[in-house]
């Protein structure tokens, strides 16, 4: 348990050190392109960022709350909101941000074995590797369990084939998580949890454009991949589990991705809109746009009020459940919601793909407004957060 | 400030939910209304409450309160909003006793307050005069010689209110607040009958005199009447937390029971969606009326903050309880459209509770203004 008194010493020292280790240039509004995602072939955009990365690797602070013993910083989570908090005071960027440490981490640590946990965990944490997640397949989207991509027992290792889609950043990454079909006679039952090196001989990727025009997505594909038995994470054919707890980590992920806004890009709604819509007499000169933007602002507020109550709830050992969907449904939706009202405000000067005439601002944000349109639909659709809210918390009939 | 309920809180929310689902169920404000009763509200019912200390929770101990925070009434309101409770809890309980305690001490203040607490006063605040909730749009104006006029509606428990605030102009245009006796020459209460069966009055003022230990003294009345209809507001907000988690469990209870086509209805996924959705908006209410409650709690020290809170809570919850009255009503089918049925009631306090000290549409607005847009 902390004391209060304990807590506040960790604030100090906490400020006092990134104040002198948070590099200048780490300390600005970073976009999307700045984002430092670790791996073998991953080139730094800056200097400042490979040593910003580096000293919070070195203390374990990329992965607060891990065990120090695999590279984690050991934190209370009391501890790590308040390194969050200083951090997000002193405007210090995200020294790492990957899929290893926000999905795949948390999942070994709860399923992985101890040869498992040693292995990948530190390299997590310092990002030496790149995950990437190989869930999606072109018949398994929604229904994720009808997943046909198999892995058949040949002795000392599993062989791989099949098809993955929506794989985010395949190309770039160094190792996949991946859900493959050990038993054709069971559907939930028949899916084990494996990781295998996209080094591998047999595994293709190829990247999927989207309507954003950005390619953050791949198909990737397995020919006779052979993977280590040791590369099985928990029991054969028990692997669904583990998918789901992982999909949990994945949703809270992505539902507060309109919000902790690490591209520090967006400004408020009422400061885009009092610029475009001019004021009358300090309001904002639209009256009904002014409406629906307090509007979203109110509603942003209250989605946050919830989150922060889900926590202290947690704490107090009275979890509703089911949260991760609900956060995920209405984080998604509200995001939406904000790019939506942001173009309304922006008028013609939202609708710029490329050139002359049109600011990088307004050309970003028509792009963020079409990339935010696969938020709902990436990591289990709205409509399937709803089924899963009906089900698990409403106790509704199938 | 952690948003969970402590064990305080608890335990008073436990004590509640028993003596209201006991004494006063939707059935008791069904038979109030078909009495025509006189009071509007069960006198043995508020007698039971004004012994537990609740008339005055908020009130200093040394005045005969518990010198509670708002907190603890908010849960209390909480569950009168589950049974549609009729009381004068809100209206004399927490917004009157909050606005007095607020203004300078006097001896006329501590005298009505501690009769207040003791339930052997009730006092109602009388403040609208437009068609919607306009709080400082104010035509009723006090003369040099103390004597004013003016016309107030939609005053809650108005018709057996003892004494009433009222809001005014002084002769120089300021505004200010006054102590007014029911029985005073000149007051004339008329009752309202509402269509959610709870009980608000129109008042008018002709002539009355106004002694100079009636005119409420303050620093600044505008502001301590500002956090008052806050606090007022945020009660309201968990009066409307209870009854749109009551009428959202009834309905799911009814999607669970009913079958058409040989099957639960619940299963329909056109149904299921239409619940997880409300499900969250109600779970996104529950936060701002516990962030809310919360900030009193510690203290409320920010005005601008208490404000905005007070308006994302009723913002929120006026928009909740108009979802979910609704859903509730269609849900039910052509039962839910019968007298018979409980779930009606709800469709209509609900609709009262909304407009009272103003709708999503005003919250939204003062909301634009208070954050500087």
């Amino acid at each position: 348990m902390d004391t209060t008194a304990q807590l506040d010493a960790f604030r100090q020292e906490t400020a006092a050190w990134l104040e002198q280790n948070c590099p200048p240039s780490m300390r600005t509004p970073m976009s999307e392109a700045d984002t430092i995602w670790g791996g073998r072939h991953f080139e730094y955009p800056s200097e400042d960022a490979r040593i910003w990365k580096e000293r919070m690797a070195a203390k374990g602070w990329t992965a607060p709350t891990w065990p120090t013993q695999y590279g984690g910083g050991g934190l209370s989570n009391a501890e790590a909101a308040i390194l969050k908090q200083e951090m997000r005071r002193l405007n210090c960027r995200v020294p790492l941000f990957s899929f290893g440490l926000g999905m795949l981490g948390p999942a070994l640590l709860e399923f992985g074995n101890e040869q498992q946990k040693q292995e990948h965990l530190p390299k997590i944490a310092n990002g030496e590797i790149r995950w990437c997640q190989g869930y999606s397949e072109p018949g398994a989207g929604s229904d994720l369990a009808g997943l046909q991509t198999s892995a058949v027992d040949a002795g000392d290792h599993f062989v791989v084939n099949g098809h993955k889609v929506w794989t985010s950043y395949a190309d770039k990454s160094d190792w996949i998580f991946c859900l493959v079909r050990t038993d054709k006679s069971h559907k939930q039952g028949g899916i084990s949890f494996l990781l295998f090196d996209m080094q591998s001989e047999g595994v293709s990727t190829r990247p999927i454009q989207l309507i954003s025009g950005a390619s953050p997505f791949c198909e990737t594909f397995f020919d006779q991949v052979k993977v280590p038995k040791a590369n099985l994470v928990g029991e054969l054919n028990k692997g669904w589990a583990i998918a789901k707890r992982l999909l949990q980590h994945e949703r809270a992920m992505i539902s507060e991705i309109g919000f902790a806004d690490p591209s520090g890009q967006a400004a408020p709604l009422a400061d885009l809109a009092k610029e475009y819509l001019g004021q009358s007499h300090g309001r904002i000169a639209d009256r009904v746009l002014r409406a629906d933007i307090a509007r979203h602002d109110m509603k942003t507020h209250a989605f946050m009020a919830t989150l922060k109550r889900a926590n202290d709830e947690a704490k107090a050992g009275q979890s509703v459940g089911a949260t991760s969907s609900m956060f995920k449904y209405y984080g998604t939706e509200n995001n939406k919601a904000k790019f939506d009202l942001m173009m309304k405000i922006a008028g013609h000067h939202g609708l710029g793909w490329e050139g002359g005439g049109f600011s990088d601002r307004d050309l970003t944000s028509t792009r963020r407004w079409l990339r935010s349109k696969g938020n709902s639909i990436e990591g289990g659709t709205s409509e399937v957060q709803l089924n899963v809210i009906a089900k698990q918390v409403l106790g509704l009939p199938d | 400030m952690s948003m969970v309920l402590n064990e305080e809180q608890v335990a008073t929310q436990d004590a509640a939910k028993k003596l209201l689902q006991s004494q006063s169920p939707v059935s008791a404000l069904r038979k109030l209304r078909d009495e025509k009763d006189e009071n509007g509200f069960d006198p043995d019912l508020w007698q039971q409450m004004v012994e537990l200390g609740w008339a005055g929770i908020i009130v200093p101990e040394a005045l005969g309160g518990l010198g509670l925070t708002a907190g603890y009434l908010g849960v209390v309101l909480e569950e009168c909003g589950r049974t549609l409770t009729s009381s004068p809890l809100w209206s004399s309980g927490l917004f009157a006793s909050y606005l007095l305690m607020q203004c300078d001490e006097s001896e006329n203040q501590r005298q009505t307050l501690s009769a207040m607490a003791q339930g052997a006063c009730l006092v109602s605040v009388a403040l609208e005069e437009k068609a919607r909730h306009a709080p400082l749009d104010i035509e009723t104006t006090l003369s040099e010689d103390s004597r004013f006029n003016g016309r107030k509606h939609f005053v809650v428990n108005g018709h057996v209110a003892d004494k009433f605030i009222v809001t005014a102009l002084d002769p120089q245009n300021n505004f200010c607040l006054l102590l007014i006796d029911a029985k005073q020459t000149g007051v004339s209460v008329e009752r309202n009958w509402m269509e959610d069966y709870h009980n608000s009055a129109t008042v008018t003022f002709t002539n009355v005199l106004v002694e100079s230990e009636n005119r409420l003294q303050s620093e600044d009345a505008k502001k301590l009447f500002d956090k008052s209809l806050d606090i007022a507001r945020l009660g309201l907000a968990a009066e409307m937390l209870g009854l749109a988690s009551e009428a959202f469990e009834r309905t799911l209870a009814y999607l669970k029971e009913r079958e058409q086509f040989g099957v639960i209805i619940g299963a329909f996924q056109g149904l299921k969606h239409r619940a997880a959705n409300m499900f969250v908006e109600l779970e996104l209410a529950r936060s701002c009326v516990r962030e809310g409650l919360c900030y009193l709690d510690d203290g409320g020290a920010s005005s601008n903050k208490l404000a905005r809170l007070a308006s994302i809570a009723k913002m929120q919850l006026s928009q909740t309880v108009n979802l979910v009255s609704r859903e509730s009503v269609q849900m039910h089918g052509g039962i839910g459209m019968t007298d018979e049925h409980e779930i009606g009631f709800f469709l209509k306090r609900a609709s009262v509770l909304e407009q009272l000290l103003g709708d999503d549409v005003f919250h939204t607005d003062r909301y634009a203004t208070l954050a500087g847009y």
